[in-house]
């Protein structure tokens, strides 16, 4: 790799765009698969069944994945593009975030 | 300077713009030297015909910057044993810029693009008039503070991935400029540089990868400077609209 992509905005800019394209594969599949559920019952049975299958489970994860770092990513990008705060200003916002996050995470884990 | 018993092994990357080949010198290792001290020995002692550009040395003009182990650097200011790798050093052009003759690149792109952002000085007063307060502590003052010392080297330019990707994008150099005219009491007509950097290429093109602002040799932060820029011609469409 080029030596001035080696940094974390870089990577940053990276990770958010091949979340996006992986996204945008995923989406038209979901929403013919839900499409299915009203249309042909049988065939969305059919496919729910592939769902068992742990490779599937496995790829589930890499989905909320993609989720979450897009999500993350694109709120990042709005922070960094539309509010000018200075530096430590950032890092305590991300911060606050991530705390937020990691508690309501460990709530939301045990109502479940 | 101790010379120690040692050389460097330099790679200098010769040629014009389409007709590039790699050429290796050794050139003596010294305790203090810099890189542009490296490209000096080579055209004074090994090959004269090697072509490069400085001019002040001392990190003030901007003209010196290359292409050093990959990486854009002011080479007056960038010192040898920062930058080595086994005793070997790779120096070539700077990235994103046609090549006038090995390692001179040619400005004209990047100088044009800062006319195409409108990153020059539009007066306020003519010299009849009394001079323009400026108040130090001023908010907006501080914005175009932010960016004042950049010394045109290119060195964001070459580390721009999407200059690298995009021609018509102005840069990150170019829309750091417009940024400070734009906030600089001095400057009128705040209009002409919110449409030329709104236009295609400009501000919005910035994927925000934020290379310029880690390589700028002043520390400047172009990517913020950017950002502002988006921010505003963004307020300027609803202001507009209204």
């Amino acid at each position: 790799m080029r030596p001035e992509r080696t940094h974390p905005l870089w990577l940053a800019y990276m990770l958010h765009r091949w979340s996006g394209i992986g996204l945008a594969l995923f989406l038209p599949v979901h929403f013919w698969m839900l499409a299915l559920a009203i249309t042909d019952a049988a065939q969305f049975d059919a496919f729910i069944a592939i769902t068992d299958l742990v490779i599937v489970k496995l790829a589930e994860f890499g989905l909320v994945f993609l989720l979450a770092v897009h999500m993350f990513g694109g709120l990042r990008l709005m922070a960094l593009e539309w509010l000018p705060w200075s530096a430590p200003q950032k890092t305590l916002a991300a911060g606050a975030v991530g705390i937020a996050f990691f508690i309501s995470g460990t709530f939301f884990l045990q109502a479940v | 300077m101790d010379q120690k018993d040692n050389t460097l092994k330099v790679t200098v990357s010769r040629g014009t713009s389409g007709e590039q080949f790699e050429q290796e010198f050794e050139v003596p290792a010294y305790e203090n030297q810099t890189v542009l001290d490296v490209v000096s020995w080579i055209q004074q002692n090994s090959d004269p015909t090697l072509s490069y550009r400085f001019a002040c040395r001392v990190g003030m003009c901007g003209s010196c910057a290359m292409m050093v182990n990959g990486e854009p650097r002011w080479t007056c200011r960038t010192h040898v044993k920062k930058v080595v790798r086994k005793n070997t050093l790779s120096i070539a052009p700077l990235r994103n810029l046609p090549v006038v003759k090995d390692l001179a690149a040619d400005m004209t792109p990047f100088f044009d693009k800062w006319v195409d952002a409108e990153g020059y000085h539009h007066p306020t007063r003519t010299r009849h008039d009394p001079m323009q307060e400026v108040t130090p502590n001023d908010e907006e003052r501080n914005r175009a503070n932010a960016g004042i010392e950049c010394i045109n080297c290119a060195v964001c330019y070459a580390a721009c991935d999407t200059v690298a990707n995009n021609d018509a994008y102005l840069g990150p150099a170019a829309l750091q400029r417009a940024w400070t005219l734009y906030n600089d009491q001095k400057n009128e007509n705040g209009q002409a540089i919110l449409d030329a950097v709104s236009r295609d290429g400009g501000c919005h093109s910035c994927h925000s990868m934020g290379s310029c602002s880690l390589y700028c040799p002043n520390e400047l932060d172009p990517m913020s400077a950017i950002a502002g820029l988006k921010r505003e011609t963004a307020k300027n469409l609803f202001r507009r609209r209204r």
